[in-house]
């Protein structure tokens, strides 16, 4: 998966010790994603891994580029039953009642004031000046998605989750990174769970067209060129998984180590997590 | 001139925006809906001492400010002008009443207060946190009342006014904490 954010780290695997810089480029893991699809397409039913993930460039409060990871895949789950279950554990673990289901579209209208899918970048610039979101001059958000996610950030996300859980889904289609997209405007099946305004888990009904993916992976790389980011390996073995056959299936991805935060009653991961970047 | 990319953004990191020097307060690394990197900043502007919010995107850089602190020593008034050395170099320097802020009410001849320089100009004073000052005039106190629950306004040798408890006396010197304007205690002459 080329993703125009992500950004993995890369490591040199030495043939031979005496000559270290000449060896075999890998990455490390920015979730185990790949490997599990490849499981569920050899035939996995439901399963989990809670393992390691890496992601260059991403330190802060709620940030830190290796981090701990909770990963699981069910087969024949739709979107409904995917937030279903996310909503019993989330209930179970943090004991903060089920998840309410808030579309993309429902969250902007209250929060913003304005339907996510409609409107065009001149009518997000407009809101972020009228409620006093101070940006920098260089900040080129570009597309209506650099838009949304500035709104989202500023304006959407601090109300999300304070009661009790909250589930956003129905993400626009641009947005769509691994989700299937469907209907008109088209919709991406993803969701992504907000506890206390902060973003738990990131949910997708599973792509599992192969040409769509590789369009993804496209479309994905010329955009990273274009930011002056290194482009990424299109092709891997998911996709041959794929045109093998992936089962119909939902899948999350959890931050383990913000769950341990909000569990605690912490404010950063810093509380939770003994050595973060700045003190590796 | 230097400047610090958003990988290097702290708190407080001193930056330049507009012309005006800010510290930055505040720094939060977001990425909303697995999109773009953004870095959403408080600063507070260190000549007006307001807050500032501001969004930049992952690989932006702000212009580094040259803001030093020195030590300096209160030399005079002349009106609303208040004059200044270095007790390094006795480089002199002058701030108005407005620029010194609250600083001015406890300036007295002599005292070492902590400057901000931004580009070798003054821009903010801070005299030491505790202060003796002389009352210049109140009200007079009346006989026997030692209660600390009263209180009278008076006036300071620098012709500021601050609360005091009722008992003191033109003449008087006081211990005033510089941070909050309070009346903490009577000192010896």
């Amino acid at each position: 998966m080329v993703d125009r954010y992500l950004d993995p780290l890369s490591v040199v695997l030495p043939r031979d010790p005496r000559h270290p810089e000449i060896g075999r480029k890998l990455w490390l893991q920015t979730s185990p994603e790949f490997g599990m699809k490849r499981l569920m397409a050899a035939g996995g039913e439901a399963i989990y891994q809670i393992t390691r993930a890496f992601r260059a460039g991403e330190a802060g409060k709620l940030h830190n580029p290796e981090f701990t990871i909770v990963e699981w895949y069910r087969r024949d789950d739709s979107m409904a039953d995917g937030m279903q279950l996310l909503s019993d554990l989330a209930e179970s673990l943090l004991e903060l009642g089920p998840a309410e289901r808030l579309s993309y579209a429902e969250a902007f209208e209250l929060h913003a004031g304005v339907n996510p899918h409609r409107a065009g970048t001149a009518e997000f610039a407009e809101l972020a000046r009228s409620r006093g979101i101070s940006i920098s001059e260089s900040l080129s958000l570009g597309d209506c998605d650099g838009w949304l996610n500035l709104l989202l950030s500023h304006l959407v996300e601090p109300n999300l989750g304070q009661t009790h859980p909250t589930i956003l889904f129905d993400y626009p289609a641009s947005q769509a990174a691994l989700a299937q997209v469907h209907g008109e405007p088209p919709l991406a099946e993803r969701f992504e769970l907000y506890v206390r305004g902060i973003e738990l888990a990131n949910g997708y009904h599973e792509l599992r067209d192969p040409w769509v993916l590789r369009e993804r992976n496209r479309q994905a790389n010329s955009a990273r060129i274009a930011e002056g980011k290194p482009s990424l390996p299109e092709e891997s073995r998911l996709l041959a998984a794929m045109e093998h056959g992936l089962p119909d299936s939902t899948g999350v991805a959890l931050g383990f180590d913000r769950l341990v935060m909000l569990a605690a009653g912490a404010a950063s991961l810093g509380e939770v997590m003994p050595f973060l970047i700045d003190r590796a | 001139m230097a400047s610090y990319n958003t990988s290097d953004f702290k708190k407080g990191l001193k930056v330049q925006i507009d012309g005006d020097p800010y510290l930055m307060v505040e720094c939060n690394f977001v990425k909303p809906g697995k999109g773009n990197a953004l870095y959403k900043c408080k600063l507070r502007n260190l000549v007006r001492n307001t807050m500032l919010e501001r969004t930049l995107k992952g690989g932006d850089s702000l212009e580094a400010a040259d803001v030093t602190e020195i030590a300096a020593q209160f030399l005079y008034r002349q009106q609303d002008m208040f004059v200044f050395m270095d007790n390094a170099n006795y480089e002199q320097y002058e701030l108005t009443k407005e620029q010194c802020d609250e600083a001015w009410k406890y300036l007295k001849e002599g005292m070492v207060c902590s400057m901000v320089l931004f580009n070798n100009k003054p821009i903010s004073v801070n005299p030491p946190n505790h202060v003796v000052l002389k009352i210049e005039y109140c009200e007079p106190s009346m006989r026997g009342n030692t209660a600390t629950n009263l209180t009278k306004p008076v006036k300071l040798e620098t012709g500021a006014e601050i609360i005091c408890p009722a008992f003191v006396e033109i003449g008087d010197m006081i211990k005033v904490d510089t941070r909050s304007g309070e009346y903490l205690e009577r000192a010896k002459g």
